[in-house]
């Protein structure tokens, strides 16, 4: 189904969502203290921080459902407090959790917002069944969605917001409390949408959730947008992936040593006492096998490799200086 | 800061590998197109008068609410078990001792306007049930009017409103309740008792968005309900009131529904024993219970829809 509501941004550059200085407070809570974001049209941006961040309240106030205290924010060239209805015209809201009417069965409820984002009956009719099946859950259509297993529900309400092919797609927490196979099964459906280009605001909590998603990740604690750039920046910031290797022989060292030169992007440390040598490495994998590859071809018996990868805590700890903390439920739950 | 903007297809792919894609290709539309150009899609901005989108919306809202009802008949078989039990209950087991056939004839009318008073029950769960769920999120971020979900909730409500009525009637008929007045004046009769359903839903509505819990909203119904819907003439004479509480009994805008009922249905207005009430409401009946409905409507549409929209800023 064509659809070409697409809204002209022209006043703003190719900025899809720009965000300036919001404020948002819940009683002494701010949950956003002069946030700063732009999204450029087409490109995926990810919201990175701990429960309790403001990453619900930031997509919150871009999908109208909150009114900021200060700041401005404008979401398809639309500003979210001036024309909120414009903007809702122009987005698609997929929550932390699965907004979808249990009595419905799945099909019935996207039907229900097609209607309500203005399709026709036959239009909402024909995009529910187009939706149902790309969403593989044409088997469970008929069944009230209530009865569906989580993974289904969210995946459900992923399709709810693509209903109206919407200019900018927000995506509060996707994968939060899926299993890992829920989990990769959305991933693999963001990965698509994303892959033509949707303009795609999306939160997490999760690094590596990030880093397969997002075109560049704004990390956001306490209120406030702390570091911004790609994943491959943000690791190079905190020291990135670390390949480290246990060997068998402490006197094969000096040759592991400068094979993991030659694949790593830094000086490697050596550990004699533990015949263990790491190295910063960008690109994991092909570092990894690569170096493998030569510790074979050099007959070097290697004991142990490891990749480490920096987590969310890395991010923080670098950052913030303290590790990545859950504020108060109270707020977690508004925030 | 480096920005990767992807790659775009140029083209919509004609049965390319997945679905998702053409649809997204589709998203990607030039962006130098206007909204709402799409054929599939009617024109929402100026277009459409906020109050022809309402009912639009709202009628979509009235089809889920109606189809969650009929999902889940659990509230529903309350709402028109109810009304078969009081009316045996009161014609088979009180009657005997408050008036024969004479307190049948004047008890249905009165369990008629007890049962849409009781209707708010019914709005307040439901509302308070879509508010904890979830789904008034999603209704808020989508470009529909704003009074859409609340006037869906009374829309809904008013028809298992005729389905109560509808049932009642039959049980009156059952233990020998009769329409003895015209046609017409007796359609005015339900007419009458579903404008006053509608009413008391509105107040529904607003207890349901202000009690955000089903349970809180369940025990703050009952709290006010009960009072409203006894001590009124609906199942008994105002006349045997204490002093003090004859008044209320007599303003209360359900002694004047049942009172107007009985008038409309040609029923008895008086028990045997009881003098005529001269107060104006009941010298007014229909009046006044058309009054009355009207002014809750007025005071509580609204109310609710403002409490409605005040979720917004939260």
């Amino acid at each position: 189904m064509p659809y070409r509501g697409h809204s002209r941004v022209s006043s703003m550059g190719e900025l899809a969502v720009r965000v300036e200085g919001l404020t948002k407070s819940f009683g002494s809570v701010r949950a956003l203290d002069g946030v700063n974001l732009q999204i450029p049209t087409g490109s995926v941006l990810g919201l990175l921080g701990p429960n309790g961040a403001g990453k619900t309240t930031m997509v919150r106030v871009l999908t109208t459902l909150l009114r900021p205290d200060g700041g401005r924010a404008w979401v398809a060239g639309h500003d979210v407090a001036r024309a909120p209805q414009a903007v809702r015209r122009s987005i698609g809201l997929s929550g932390q959790y699965a907004a979808v009417d249990g009595n419905l069965t799945g099909a019935e409820n996207l039907y229900l917002v097609g209607r309500l984002y203005g399709l026709t009956r036959v239009a909402s009719r024909a995009r529910a069944h187009e939706l149902i099946e790309r969403f593989g859950l044409t088997e469970d259509a008929q069944r009230p969605s209530k009865t569906y297993s989580g993974g289904m529900q969210r995946r459900l309400d992923l399709a709810g917001a693509l209903v109206a092919s919407p200019a900018v797609v927000m995506l509060d927490e996707p994968t939060t409390g899926l299993d890992p196979r829920g989990r990769l099964d959305t991933w693999a459906m963001i990965s698509e949408l994303v892959a033509d280009g949707a303009t795609v605001l999306l939160t997490t909590q999760y690094l590596e959730e990030a880093d397969q998603l997002a075109d560049r990740i704004v990390v956001i604690d306490r209120g406030r947008a702390i570091a911004s750039g790609t994943a491959d920046e943000l690791k190079s910031q905190i020291g990135g992936e670390r390949l480290q290797v246990v060997l068998a022989d402490a006197g094969r060292i000096g040759f592991a040593r400068q094979v993991l030169a030659d694949v790593g992007t830094g000086e490697p440390v050596v550990d004699e006492h533990l015949r263990r040598v790491s190295v910063p490495v960008m690109g994991g994998t092909k570092a990894l096998v690569e170096a493998l590859r030569r510790f074979d071809a050099g007959g070097v018996e290697v004991l142990d490799v490891a990749m480490q990868r920096p987590t969310l805590d890395d991010v923080f700890l670098t950052l913030t200086g303290h590790l990545a903390e859950v504020r108060g439920e109270k707020v977690a739950g508004a925030a | 800061m480096i920005e990767r903007v992807r790659e775009r297809p140029l083209l919509r792919r004609e049965g390319g590998a997945s679905t998702l894609r053409r649809e997204s290709a589709a998203v990607r539309g030039p962006s130098t197109q206007r909204p709402g150009r799409s054929a599939h899609r009617a024109p929402r901005a100026g277009a459409l008068s906020t109050l022809t989108q309402a009912i639009r919306d709202g009628g979509v809202i009235t089809w889920r609410n109606l189809l969650g009802l009929r999902r889940v008949p659990e509230a529903l078989i309350g709402m028109t078990v109810q009304p078969i039990i009081l009316v045996l209950l009161f014609a088979l087991v009180f009657a005997g001792s408050l008036g024969g056939a004479a307190y049948r004839e004047f008890l249905i009318a009165g369990i008629f306007a007890q049962t849409v008073t009781f209707n708010v029950f019914l709005t307040t769960i439901a509302m308070a049930n879509d508010l904890q769920k979830g789904i008034i999120d999603r209704f808020r971020s989508l470009p529909m009017s704003r009074v859409a979900v609340v006037l869906g909730r009374t829309m809904a409500d008013l028809g298992v409103g005729v389905l109560t009525l509808v049932v009642t009637s039959v049980t009156g008929l059952v233990v020998g309740w009769r329409i003895r007045g015209s046609v017409l004046d007796a359609l005015a009769g339900f007419a009458l008792l579903l404008l006053f359903s509608f009413a008391m839903s509105w107040v529904g509505v607003l207890v349901g968005l202000t009690a955000r819990t089903v349970e809180v909203a369940q025990s703050a119904g009952l709290v006010w309900v009960f009072p409203v819907a006894f001590v009124s003439s609906a199942f008994v004479s105002v006349q045997g009131f204490p002093g003090w509480l004859q008044p209320f009994g007599e303003w209360n805008p359900v002694s004047a529904v049942a009172h107007a009922s009985r008038e409309l249905f040609g029923n008895p207005t008086q028990l045997p024993g009881f003098p005529e009430s001269h107060a104006w409401p009941a010298q007014h009946a229909v009046l006044y219970a058309v009054l009355s409905s009207l002014a809750v409507i007025a005071v509580f549409l609204p109310l609710a829809t403002a409490r409605y929209r005040r979720l917004a800023s939260r």
